[in-house]
């Protein structure tokens, strides 16, 4: 199947990543090429077979909720290209 | 003493044990290696010279100290210099995953594989290259240059480890760790000469690697033989509280004896295609002969959805790593790039920072994730990944281990793949299912192509087999010296 530069162009928002006019050409045939190969898929048939989503045998552990020290918030925060009071700072959300 | 970095690791315990050689030494005389090497090489991304040498003046106390006690409890990592793989954290260290988006990272914490180490005495010598994310098969995806292999520089080392896997074969350093979320220690251990353990799944925390597709990635380690695995990796094996997937099933010793007299070997048809290249289809053949010699029994198997891995994989792993990889955004860490509100620094940061193929991934992840397309491409994959693991399971009902190759080819040309990412990820044909499966496997040299390339093999067992692997590995070890043959390099 073909993606068109429509379909790369919503993905690339979805995923949040601004793309050259290059790379959505380049991306539009490799993801086609890609998604045909996996095609094959679909002719395997499914329709008896549970899905393995993850490979951990035991069932999520639990653990008592006891209060403990987590990470200092300086340290949460030393790798931050900006921050302020304590907190990250960022680029306005909304338009004031 | 001469040269100790032409010790093995278990050679190198044995002399700190006896007050031969200082773990300074040996950590000096891995630095000035390194800087000798790797300029050819680059299989370093950041070096750690001070932490190293605090490390082995510490190591050696404790060995001075457990000497004066004539105590033998110390763990053979004890003063052993080790590489450790960019995409595991060490505190206050630049750890990047091989991203310009994590560049100038220094991580809070230690990983739990680098914690127990270092608590074991290992010293760390620095972080080694990694394709992007741990998304690649060469070193070539890095974002901060390919590493070239010990063996011909025109090559690549293989990937996503690369880096560790060049250094090891180069006596850089006496074992590096690498993380296996499709072939990542295998494949380059494979191209470059040494051997490298992929653990089951949940063996070894996750804690403190960057993740990259979370219900395959795995944790191990690479050396020059599997018995200078078996103490890196038991020093980081076990569970660990602070990974939710982390096993609660206790270690195995692995006890190497050299037998295999009651080993059953299957050998998957499937595994011995169309375009493997014939030394590699010899090589594994000749090394299943040695087997059967020492006494294993060898029987003709079947995995019979071995090809879908490939498509199996190219979904999940772009899926999983497209959530994993939505944290890189500019706020919290690494660089930030241009925007006048927090979405335009979003697109702008992730856009310009990540490079192309971890783009191609997200990309094709979002797009399998996404409405309409969910149930075709994700759903569809997991139901499919369910019968690869099946098949391994049948199979071990009638026999022990699995061999075959660990890649079609021996290590291939820098660039010849261009920018062809189906080509390369064909690839990873061989390594991917162990990892659908979260099985353990080992890989180890089997011989040489005609342009003496190593050539890799590996064994495949039920999870939590990761001793009897070991076992098999070093018992092949102990009847050939493929393994102990090292590239001629000289310095830049």
């Amino acid at each position: 199947m073909a993606l068109t530069i429509e379909e790369v162009r919503h993905i690339a928002r979805l995923a949040r990543l601004r793309l050259t006019p290059d790379e959505e050409q380049r991306y539009a045939e490799q993801l086609s090429a890609i998604l045909d190969y996996a095609a094959r898929l679909s002719r395997v048939d499914t329709s008896a077979i549970p899905p393995t989503a993850g490979m951990s045998p035991f069932a999520a552990p639990l653990r008592t909720d006891d209060p403990r020290a987590s990470l200092a918030r300086e340290r949460a925060l030393a790798n931050a290209p900006a921050a302020e009071d304590g907190f990250f700072r960022v680029p306005p959300v909304l338009e004031s | 003493m001469s040269d100790p970095t032409e010790l093995t690791l278990l050679q190198a315990a044995a002399a700190l044990r006896s007050g031969e050689v200082s773990s300074r030494e040996l950590t000096r005389a891995c630095l000035d290696r390194i800087s000798s090497l790797d300029p050819k090489l680059h299989a370093f991304l950041a070096l750690t010279p001070e932490l190293a040498e605090a490390q082995a003046a510490e190591a050696d106390r404790r060995l001075a100290e457990a000497r004066r006690h004539s105590s033998s409890a110390w763990p053979l990592t004890l003063g052993i210099p080790i590489a450790v793989k960019d995409v595991l954290c060490v505190r206050d260290v630049p750890t990047t995953a091989g991203s310009r988006i994590l560049e100038g990272f220094r991580p809070p914490y230690n990983a739990t594989a680098v914690q127990r180490l270092v608590e074991a005495g290992a010293v760390i010598l620095g972080k080694t290259n990694t394709d992007e994310f741990a998304m690649g098969s060469s070193t070539e995806n890095s974002g901060f240059g390919v590493t070239h292999n010990p063996w011909n520089l025109a090559r690549v080392p293989g990937g996503s480890s690369g880096g560790s896997a060049a250094a090891v074969a180069a006596r850089l350093s006496f074992a590096g760790l690498g993380s296996d979320t499709g072939g990542s220690i295998r494949q380059p251990a494979a191209f470059c000469g040494v051997t490298g353990l992929k653990p089951s799944y949940g063996r070894v925390s996750r804690y403190g690697l960057i993740a990259y597709g979370s219900s395959l990635d795995s944790v191990g380690c690479l050396a020059r033989s599997a018995a200078d695995l078996v103490p890196v990796y038991q020093a980081m094996a076990g569970h660990d509280p602070h990974d939710s997937t982390s096993a609660q099933e206790p270690v195995a010793p692995a006890e190497l004896n050299g037998d295999v007299r009651r080993l059953r070997i299957g050998v998957p048809e499937e595994y011995f295609i169309e375009g493997i290249q014939p030394a590699v289809e010899q090589a594994v053949l000749a090394a299943v002969d040695v087997f059967s010699q020492l006494g294993a029994t060898v029987t003709r198997i079947h995995l019979p959805h071995t090809d879908l891995a490939l498509p199996v994989y190219y979904l999940i792993a772009p899926a999983e790593a497209s959530a994993n990889l939505a944290r890189y955004d500019g706020v919290r860490f690494g660089p930030r790039r241009g925007g006048q509100d927090l979405a335009a620094q979003y697109l702008t940061t992730r856009g310009e920072l990540f490079g192309s193929e971890v783009k191609r991934r997200i990309m094709l992840g979002t797009y399998a994730l996404s409405a309409g397309y969910y149930d075709a491409y994700y759903g569809q994959a997991q139901k499919v990944r369910t019968l690869i693991r099946d098949d391994f399971d049948r199979a071990f009902t009638e026999v022990d281990v699995i061999a075959c190759p660990v890649a079609p080819t021996t290590a291939f040309g820098i660039g010849q793949h261009g920018d062809d990412p189906l080509s390369m990820y064909l690839e990873d044909v061989f390594t991917l299912p162990a990892n659908l499966a979260g099985i353990p496997a080992v890989a180890f040299p089997v011989g040489f192509d005609q342009d003496g390339l190593p050539v890799g093999m590996q064994l495949h067992g039920p999870r939590w087999t990761e001793h009897a692997l070991l076992r098999a590995a070093d018992a092949y070890q102990r009847a050939t010296d493929w393994h102990v043959r090292r590239p001629e390099l000289s310095a830049a």
